[in-house]
């Protein structure tokens, strides 16, 4: 079994209207449901939504430093929404979680696999 | 034959190492005379082709091996209880090696360096990309399927059909390098040697029998294609008598099989394309009627510009030059070079010359080969 990071990319200012109360329940329903899935197959490990990048705060170290930085780490256009992390037999099945993924947040997922304690 | 497979284990193996074998001695016998012993000759030549074929696809099963890819418990039951061990190995190495994961560059890549077993200078080579570079892209794939844990497995019957169009598409990309680089014609050959194993091993897929019938009937052509200095011979010209007959039976057999299974798809209609143009003793007794027909099929299924080219050429064989070209200019074709010659070649028929000049020193500019190229800049078939 090995471990993925199933990342949600949002691109800032994509031409969307704002969701309608109704469409905001389906939304929310859509990934409960989704959520479930993975937690009785047994795939879920941890994951959420995350708040707008504004609300990030960057700290790194700067001349021997700790420094405090307000906003994201990246000033770019696309920024995380969430990401799950889950368990899974191979790239396969993590796709195929990937794809409901996709499927329930009408987001881009980017799967990316985490290195085993053993390895370099 | 039973003595080859009593060695080793493997119908198909011993088959294609008979089948070759008994090509060498059609080859070479007429002008050398017959061995002292025929018989023996041809079994010991099959044995050593036979085992250096093995010994290429050990050596790519070994290089799968540093991916991980082998490791007991790694892979789905799938269908191994139908098949034998060799098949099955062949199967589900290149569903990996094809994998959506990986970009079309890596597919390619490592199926000619894992299924193929060419070298990685080989695989540059046919490629015109510099061994490094080739090195690399290859060393990152393996990195891929290492980390990602891309599985070793033949899909699903109801993930087969996504999956096999990358499968079905390097193939036919193998082959088409082998065509336009008279360095590699081996990748031909290669390219059908594993259409025929997808055939034999899938044989309820259309497109996989279509694919392998188009490979054979462009290939029943190879020979007459390129002039000795390395021009190319346009279809019409080309002497149809050495056209390999028995491709094109072969191929035209797989198409009335195809036709009959009724689950048309691109490669099948392209296949019964060439099947059409093999049946013509002559470029004048060629059925263009039919031909359109089947671009008008192709062009549904798989509603590309370059199909439409293909298909108002066709036309233009039917309806005369006009047609073809008022559909040709609705093209938004710019960059692909036989766009700028199929243009040059009807403005010249409807004898608008020095426009016609000016197309095909637009296609001559872009043509990939010098072969395409010097015959594009000598103005095509008005050259001959």
């Amino acid at each position: 079994m090995t471990q993925y990071l199933l990342s949600v990319h949002s691109v800032e200012g994509e031409a969307r209207d704002p969701m309608t109360d109704e469409e905001v329940q389906q939304f929310m329903e859509g990934v409960g449901v989704l959520e479930e899935e993975m937690k009785s197959a047994g795939a879920w490990l941890f994951g959420g939504a995350l708040h707008e990048p504004d609300t990030a705060t960057v700290v790194r170290v700067s001349d021997g430093e700790v420094l405090t930085t307000d906003g994201p780490f990246a000033e770019s256009k696309e920024h995380l929404g969430g990401f799950y992390i889950i368990e899974a037999e191979n790239l396969d099945a993590a796709l195929a979680w990937a794809s409901k993924t996709t499927a329930a947040v009408s987001k881009p997922i980017e799967v990316r696999p985490f290195r085993h304690v053993s390895e370099a | 034959m039973a003595a080859l497979i009593r060695v080793f284990g493997d119908i198909d193996v011993a088959e294609d190492a008979v089948q070759e074998a008994f090509a060498v001695a059609l080859r070479r016998w007429p002008g050398d005379g017959l061995p002292p012993n025929p018989g023996g000759w041809i079994t010991t030549t099959a044995r050593n082709r036979a085992i250096d074929r093995l010994r290429r696809e050990s050596r790519g099963r070994e290089l799968l091996s540093e991916v991980g890819l082998f490791s007991p418990g790694n892979e789905d039951s799938g269908t191994s209880e139908e098949m034998g061990p060799v098949q099955d190995d062949r199967l589900r190495l290149m569903f990996t090696c094809c994998h959506p994961a990986l970009s079309t560059a890596a597919q390619v890549a490592l199926t000619l360096r894992l299924l193929g077993g060419l070298s990685t200078k080989e695989v540059a080579r046919s490629f015109l990309v510099a061994e490094p570079a080739m090195a690399q892209r290859l060393a990152r794939a393996k990195r891929k399927i290492k980390a990602a844990r891309i599985p070793y497995r033949v899909p699903e019957e109801h993930e087969l059909p996504d999956r096999l169009r990358p499968v079905l598409a390097v193939v036919y990309l193998v082959y088409n390098a082998g065509l336009s680089s008279p360095a590699e014609p081996s990748l031909c050959s290669e390219a059908i040697r594993l259409a025929r194993i997808l055939a034999t091993l899938l044989p309820d897929e259309p497109e996989v029998a279509g694919l392998l019938a188009l490979l054979l009937l462009t290939e029943s052509r190879r020979a007459s294609r390129t002039r000795p200095d390395g021009s190319l011979v346009l279809l019409g010209e080309q002497d149809r008598g050495r056209w390999d007959r028995a491709l094109i039976d072969e191929g035209q057999a797989i198409v009335r099989r195809c036709l009959r299974c009724n689950q048309p798809g691109a490669y099948q209609l392209q296949a019964a394309i060439n099947a059409v143009h093999a049946d013509a003793a002559t470029i004048d007794q060629t059925d263009w009627p039919q031909i359109v027909a089947l671009y008008d099929q192709l062009l549904a299924l798989a509603p590309t510009p370059v199909v439409a080219l293909n298909r108002a050429i066709a036309i233009g064989e039917v309806q005369g030059p006009a047609a073809a070209l008022a559909l040709v200019d609705e093209l938004d074709l710019d960059s692909y070079h036989p766009f700028h010659a199929t243009r040059a070649d009807l403005l010249q028929r409807l004898g608008r010359n020095s426009e016609a000049t000016t197309a095909y020193e637009r296609a001559a500019a872009m043509a990939p080969t010098d072969a395409e190229r010097d015959f594009l800049r000598l103005g095509g078939r008005a050259s001959r």
